[in-house]
């Protein structure tokens, strides 16, 4: 009795530093925003010239320009005459009343823009994640149990030939196939009359059809990784002795496999989540460049270029967020998962 | 259970796997089959040639064994010749442009005997303009065979700007030939691939080296700072490489690289782009030498440095550093890939390097149009460099990982 009433205290004291762990983590957010929105402004700060000049640089060579008076009130507009450390607590205040501001190459409210993109962003990111662990799961867990076989051996080429194809190699290279051999372009998430319709399920069905390619290319390299780190942890939990021990119990191969070493191989890959849904967002910008996709990256490559800075700044804080919240949802996946985390994590 | 016993069972297991790992890495010279008289004989010898072989000596034997890792070593120091004399292996000028010549298809070498002895060859091409579309049809011409001298004589330079010479490794008979070898086709301006591709093997090739060693240097600095002497220097250094690793990569990789001034040299903006891969390769390595020196710190052999007075640099850099100086080596070579990889794409963007600097990803830019793409495929063949490479240095630094860990499998 008295040690049940000590282990009921010990687990609540341990749920209590739990959620104290948690609500830290969560705390540190708003830091790490503030942190990283003074590195995103210092970046679009930095190029010599602002968007202005090179605005009005392009105006000059298509032939028009813009007078004195309407260059000082756009300046004015823009806050660009104050200077920089009062343009950056403009831009943040306006940030975190959810103004992004105006992109001044498409004259259109910047988060009009990315609200536009940023939903085949999201999709994308999220259904290479699912194909990696679809594919990944089965492949390792086949790839330990039949060590050194046939198929085991041509996993492993695929896997290193995975890993050092970069994503935008792969992309050209099956857009150049499809092009050459099957003589379709398959650039672009939507069919042309999509392209700028609002959403609706038909636009979705169109974009379920070409989302497949760029979900693969993406989720290649990470197929590839994930299936050698879950290969060679089951293969150290294969020769354990508590795999004897419920073998001289009589289960059966497969019940045992997948009750105890998948799941003890699986946990730390869960750790892996937090750096690779940030990487395949980022990621996806340089194939959805290749592809002509329409989510954020082109937008912020054509931003950076053209010092469309607001939109840049704006994109790249949605990057930083996404990259916080992804590490965030794997701390806590893995605390949820792993009971040893939970405990280290509690007694410190 | 107590934790002795713990202990204990995790010692014995170590010092069986290092009995297990003495069979192993017995050299293949040692365990020949022989006499039974000589049987034990030779077994003690190869025992004891283990039991004296340095550090590095068993990690080399146990590194031959993995065969793609040592093959890919092979090629390694054969790209890094490239670096070192790319001259030589140029056959004409990688800026050289000549609308006339463009989109040559590479030509193929053969071979053939010709009054006995055996000839090295290339089909010359000769060009006639569609008259539909207007563009340049080549035309494989067997008839005229441009003749190919291995280590023949060509344009002029100078090996590491020291030696001056003018033999390269492919070179034509007739030197007025040369100017028509195109081993790889040319592009949309008419260079030679073939010799582009040397050259941008040099710049991308260094940049992900110097970028490295940058890393290392500042990985052991920092790390060493933060394991070694902990405390504030420590919690700020962690918190800082936090920082830095929860930064989205390429997004922010993409900002930088356009916030260099356009108007800086090649030269310039090679040496930036170098610096800002390095900024974040460290942190890696950073963590775990802090890693090393925490457990370290705790060793016997330390405490007895200290003990006898060694100063701080010496405990460092004689009895710390030269413990894990292979697991730093092969660390470095598993991040080399990622930095070629990440320049690649960024010039291939238009962020990073720009013509006239040439590297892979330079190259690459060419093939961003898919009905070029179409037309000219060899545009691609800089890209199957990058893959060979990547590959390479991964299976090569793989391979040093698991050489450099005693008790590996």
């Amino acid at each position: 009795m008295v040690g049940c009433a000590v282990f009921m205290q010990q687990t609540q004291e341990r749920t209590a530093k739990m959620l104290r762990y948690i609500l830290q983590r969560i705390l540190i957010i708003p830091l790490l925003l503030v942190l990283f929105s003074i590195i995103v402004f210092a970046l679009i700060q930095a190029p010599p010239g602002d968007f202005l000049t090179s605005y009005i640089a392009t105006l000059a060579a298509s032939g028009s320009s813009l007078d004195v008076t309407e260059i000082e009130m756009l300046e004015r507009q823009f806050g660009l005459d104050q200077p920089v450390h009062i343009q950056y607590i403009r831009w943040m205040g306006n940030l975190l009343v959810g103004n992004l501001g105006l992109s001044l190459e498409f004259r259109r409210p910047n988060a009009d823009l990315i609200m536009e993109r940023l939903a085949p962003t999201l999709l994308l990111a999220f259904f290479a994640f699912v194909f990696t662990w679809i594919v990944a799961v089965p492949i390792g867990i086949y790839s330990a149990l039949r060590r050194n076989s046939f198929l085991d051996y041509v996993f492993t080429v695929l896997n290193y030939s995975g890993v050092a194809i970069p994503n935008f190699m792969l992309a050209l290279i099956l857009m150049w196939l499809a092009f050459v051999y099957l003589g379709m372009g398959v650039t672009g998430l939507f069919s042309r009359e999509f392209e700028l319709a609002p959403w609706s399920i038909a636009k979705f069905i169109d974009m379920l059809g070409r989302i497949w390619l760029p979900m693969i290319i993406l989720g290649v390299a990470g197929t590839a990784r994930l299936t050698r780190i879950l290969r060679s942890n089951l293969l150290d939990e294969l020769n354990k002795p508590y795999m004897i021990s419920g073998r001289a119990r009589g289960l059966s191969e497969w019940q045992l496999v997948m009750k105890y070493p998948v799941r003890l191989a699986i946990n730390p890959l869960v750790s892996t989540i937090g750096w690779y849904l940030p990487e395949l967002f980022s990621g996806s910008l340089i194939v959805a460049t290749v592809m002509n996709l329409q989510n954020i990256g082109p937008l912020l490559l054509r931003a950076l270029i053209n010092q469309d800075m607001y939109l840049s700044g704006a994109i790249l804080m949605i990057y930083c967020l996404l990259a916080i919240i992804g590490t965030l949802i794997s701390d806590l996946l893995l605390i949820w998962l792993d009971p040893r985390i939970r405990l280290e994590k509690s007694l410190t | 259970m107590s934790n002795n016993e713990f202990k204990k069972t995790t010692d014995n297991e170590q010092i069986k796997s290092f009995d297990d790992e003495q069979e192993k890495v017995l050299p293949a010279s040692a365990v020949e089959p022989s006499t039974e008289a000589g049987d034990l004989f030779i077994a003690n010898e190869a025992e004891d040639r283990v039991s004296v072989a340095s550090n590095w000596t068993l990690v080399w034997w146990r590194f031959r064994k993995n065969k793609l890792a040592v093959v890919s070593v092979v090629i390694l120091l054969f790209l890094a010749v490239v670096v070192l004399v790319p001259d030589f292996f140029a056959t004409g000028d990688p800026e050289k442009t000549e609308a006339q010549l463009a989109f040559i298809p590479p030509q193929h070498i053969r071979f053939s005997f010709q009054q006995g002895r055996l000839r090295t060859w290339v089909p010359s091409v000769t060009g006639a303009r569609d008259p539909v579309t207007l563009r340049m049809v080549w035309q494989i011409d067997e008839t005229q065979p441009i003749y190919i001298d291995f280590f023949g004589r060509g344009r002029p330079y100078r090996i590491l700007g020291l030696i001056e010479t003018n033999i390269h490794l492919i070179s034509t008979v007739n030197s007025e030939d040369l100017y028509k070898l195109h081993l790889l086709g040319t592009d949309r301006l008419g260079r030679d691939q073939w010799s582009r591709l040397v050259y941008a093997t040099r710049v991308s090739m260094t940049i992900g080296m110097a970028s490295v060693i940058i890393s290392i240097i500042l990985g052991l600095i920092l790390g060493g700072i933060s394991g070694y002497y902990g405390g504030l220097a420590d919690n700020v250094i962690q918190r800082l490489i936090e920082l830095l690793q929860s930064l989205p990569v390429i997004p922010i990789w993409l900002a930088l690289t356009a916030a260099l001034p356009r108007t800086w040299s090649p030269e310039q903006v090679f040496f930036a782009i170098t610096i800002i891969l390095a900024l974040r390769g460290w942190t890696t390595l950073a963590r775990e030498v802090r890693g090393r020196f925490l457990s370290l710190r705790e060793e016997d052999f330390i405490m007895a440095a200290e003990l006898i007075g060694c100063s701080r640099a010496r405990t460092i850099f004689v009895h710390m550093i030269p413990t894990f100086t292979s697991h730093i080596i092969a660390t470095s070579t598993l991040a080399i890939p990622i930095i070629i990889v990440t320049e690649t794409s960024l010039s291939f963007l238009g962020l990073g390097l720009r013509p006239p600097a040439i590297s892979w990803g330079v190259m690459l830019q060419e093939a961003q149009n898919i009905q070029a793409l179409a037309l000219a495929p060899w545009l691609l063949i800089p890209g199957v460099l990058v893959i060979i490479s990547v590959m390479v240095f991964n299976l090569a630094g793989d391979g040093m990982r698991d050489a450099a860990d005693p008790y590996g499998h």
